[in-house]
């Protein structure tokens, strides 16, 4: 029996091409980018063919683009570059209540660091209240990070909107967009949407682990968190990941090939699963519904089946997929956005996220479903009382 | 520079016709041990002591912390050698022992030497004498205090002559191996892994069996369980581990039994099973992290109930210890930080809100009964389908 790999959003599978393009630049063309000799020139050239293809894709500038070494860093580095280059201008940082880790607790640090950092609020469905963002703006506001598409509901952020209200309220203010989720799954123009910085992650569309990049609109000023040899214009020092940078390129642009019908594909696959699981009892859907939330991710709960445990059930049978929490029994608290929506324990206990990618498969999703329903009965037979 | 060890044993010392024994025991136990880190080390055992003469590319912290892993050794010191030869040299030799040991050092001392060699001219109470003066003149800041000193000279006047000054303390005990083995019932708890380690220190070699339910405990369960093994496997050698799937017969209890009865009769069934594989590896009992009143299934009844499912004798080295000192020792010996790592284990997913903390055998063994169509099947399979591997350090 196949593999069903349902846990997109975690990590994906590396295209055939990211392999060879990572391949290549790991045997033959493995020279120092910055190095004056014809075999720097040589992987230079990666990076720019890398930077052209994402300034394509997000109608920016090649300059605006800086390499990281993934999400997490990209986060870092606009959160905290953005907050030192503006603490003269003001304090004040705002976020949503329902960010990953890599944000939210880098407004921990920055909290402990002086700063002040408030979380706008998001309703049962994950959808932020753009009123109490416009209650929450004033000049003294010197950044408002939020996600475009949450990682564990798949809800989406009207990004546009919060971009409008910001620039409105707190002029001087940056607004940087987790895309961690999104890039890939819609088309982003940060330009046109009003976004200063945005951050992005190579491996969650089919490109290698530990790369990623961070926009930077060309006058939006932030500091570099990381000194050394002064590459990629002083903004990120340390020799440049050749082969990642590489395999990233190609994987964005392979992504955004055929794109209309990858996305149709992914909301076919994200209806089928959701119709499906509609029609079982005792399940609850989180975040938003078809073509209004993100195309490639459905949550929801089994009401008294442990996420873990329908997790390692799901995993017997080949298919993998993620909790939305872990133990129950075990002080362990819900996730964030669970939390962060308000979801009861019994929904938060029993939360499976399902994540699909483009080579993902309708007969999969079927597959999965009746996985589920053989399990479900059994599960729930057996539960702590 | 020193390259030898004294290994001082205690307990060990007063085993009378019996010590050869423990001192082999022990003997192999530092072979062992050493064995694994860089450097060549000869053992030698001589007269009631261990000697370890280093060469090689050894190295002072990686060899004295290897060594602290060994049960039995209460001491570890490091002993200069110098030729054997007269009184003069003798005086020269302690005053650049001192120099390099304790430098500018204003302590009070004592030089106490042993003649094993009597072929040497002066005797131990002379060569005291002797030396101590020469101490003397070339420290003034020194002086003598023959009944608390800070610092104690120990002297061994072999065929060559042997110097220490300083004793590194051991973990005590008995050396693995000395003493029999048993079967540790191991989860992914604080208390399992240090019940093994303490009765490994009496000597005891350990086998362990581990309880895996999937799905509702997850691989990572049962790898946290190997690490557990891995780091108590640093002071007993080699664990021989044996991971039996027992969801099968969770759930026979859970259709048949009383829900509150659940946790101890699943603990009837693992005593059984970890007797059969402790008869099956030559133990001589089974080691649980159990102590009084911990949790419902540890009070006094329940530990009645749960013990007489087996006739094997059952160890609980942690019977009076309080929580919070285990915690301690299973911080000391570095199985604590993996311990809490938060995954479930089987104990705990079925578990009742009010579980029975006052059970009555017969009332038990009336519940279990029910279960007697399906219960020799499925203890036959999970004892079939049990995985058996060595865990090593």
């Amino acid at each position: 029996m196949s593999e069903i790999y349902l846990d997109n959003s975690s990590t994906t599978r590396p295209f055939p091409s990211v392999l060879d393009i990572v391949m290549k630049t790991m045997t033959e063309d493995y020279g120092n980018p910055s190095s004056l000799h014809k075999k720097g020139v040589d992987a230079e050239s990666y990076i720019r063919k890398t930077r052209q293809i994402l300034s394509r894709i997000l109608k920016a500038e090649e300059r605006e683009i800086i390499f990281t070494s993934g999400g997490t860093e990209s986060n870092n580095m606009a959160i905290i570059g953005a907050a030192l280059a503006g603490k003269r201008r003001g304090s004040r940082l705002l976020y949503t209540a329902m960010e990953h880790p890599a944000v939210s607790e880098v407004m921990r640090f920055l909290e402990k660091q002086g700063f002040q950092t408030e979380a706008i609020p998001v309703d049962r469905r994950g959808s932020i209240d753009l009123k109490a963002l416009e209650d929450m703006l004033d000049p003294d506001v010197i950044l408002v990070s939020t996600m475009y598409v949450n990682n564990e509901i798949g809800a989406v952020v009207p990004v546009k909107e919060c971009a409008a209200l910001i620039h409105q309220k707190a002029p001087d203010a940056l607004y940087h967009v987790d895309a961690i989720q999104a890039f890939g799954k819609y088309r982003i123009c940060p330009r046109q949407l009003g976004i200063d910085l945005m951050s992005a992650s190579g491996h969650k569309f089919h490109g290698p682990k530990g790369t990623g990049f961070l926009y930077v609109r060309k006058d939006a000023r932030i500091l570099p968190l990381i000194y050394g040899g002064g590459q990629q214009a002083g903004m990120r020092s340390g020799t440049e990941n050749v082969p990642g940078i590489a395999g990233l390129g190609v994987a964005a642009e392979e992504t955004y090939r055929d794109f209309d019908a990858k996305i149709d594909h992914l909301y076919a696959l994200k209806e089928r699963l959701e119709a499906g699981l509609m029609r079982m009892d005792d399940v609850v859907l989180h975040g938003m519904q078809g073509r209004e939330g993100a195309p490639h991710i459905v949550n929801a709960s089994f009401t008294g089946v442990g996420s873990e445990v329908l997790l390692h059930s799901l995993e017997d049978k080949g298919i993998f997929v993620s909790a939305g929490s872990a133990c129950s029994t075990h002080k362990r608290n819900a996730s964030p956005t669970m939390t962060a929506i308000g979801a009861p324990k019994e929904e938060s206990s029993a939360a499976v996220r399902f994540s699909f990618s483009e080579l993902n498969t309708e007969e999969e999703i079927d597959r999965t479903l009746s996985a589920i329903s053989e399990l479900l009965p059994v599960l729930r037979r057996y539960r702590a009382r | 520079m020193f390259h030898t060890y004294l290994v001082k044993y205690g307990e060990i010392g007063i085993k009378g016709n019996n010590r050869h024994v423990f001192e082999d025991a022990l003997a192999k136990q530092v072979r062992l041990k050493l064995a694994h880190i860089s450097g060549e080390f000869e053992i030698r055992k001589e007269r009631g002591r261990i000697y370890v003469e280093c060469s090689g590319s050894w190295d002072e912290a990686e060899t004295v912390d290897a060594l602290q892993h060994v049960f039995g050794i209460v001491g570890i010191c490091p002993v200069h050698t110098y030729e054997l030869s007269n009184i003069e040299d003798m005086r020269r030799d302690i005053v650049s022992y001192v120099a390099e040991e304790h430098p500018d050092s204003d302590a009070s001392f004592k030089v106490k030497a042993r003649r094993v060699n009597k072929e040497f001219p002066l005797q131990s109470m002379e060569i005291d004498a002797e030396l101590g003066e020469a101490i003397l003149e070339a420290f003034p800041a020194m002086h003598v205090d023959v009944h608390h000193p800070d610092i104690l000279f120990d002297l061994e006047i072999r065929d060559r002559i042997y110097v220490y000054s300083k004793v590194i303390p051991g973990p005590g005990g008995m050396p693995v191996g000395s003493n029999g083995s048993a079967m540790l019932c191991l989860s992914g708890g604080i208390d399992s892994p240090v019940a093994g380690w303490m009765i490994a220190k009496r000597g005891v070699k350990i086998d362990a069996v581990y309880f895996h339910a999937p799905p509702y405990t997850s691989d990572r369960a049962k790898q946290k369980v190997v690490d557990l093994a891995k780091a108590v496997a640093k002071y007993t050698g080699p664990i021989r581990l044996h991971v039996v799937n027992f969801t099968d017969i969770q759930l026979a209890i859970y259709d048949t039994c009383p829900h509150e009865e659940l946790t101890i009769i699943m603990r009837r069934y693992m005593m059984r099973i970890a007797e059969h594989f402790a008869e099956k590896d030559g133990d001589l009992g089974i080691v649980t992290g159990e102590s009084i009143g911990q949790v419902a299934s540890q009070t006094m009844h329940s530990l009645i109930t749960t013990n007489a499912a087996v006739t094997m004798p059952v160890y609980r080295p942690l019977i009076g210890f309080d929580k919070s000192e285990i915690v301690d020792i299973a911080k000391q010996i570095d199985t604590y930080e993996t311990s809490i790592l938060p995954y479930e284990d089987c104990c705990t997913i079925f578990v009742a809100k009010h579980p029975v903390t006052k059970p009555v055998l017969q009332v038990i063994e009336r519940s279990e009964a029910k279960l007697k169509d399906v219960i020799d099947g499925l203890m036959e399979t999970a004892l079939r389908t049990t995985e058996t591997f060595t865990v090593r350090p």
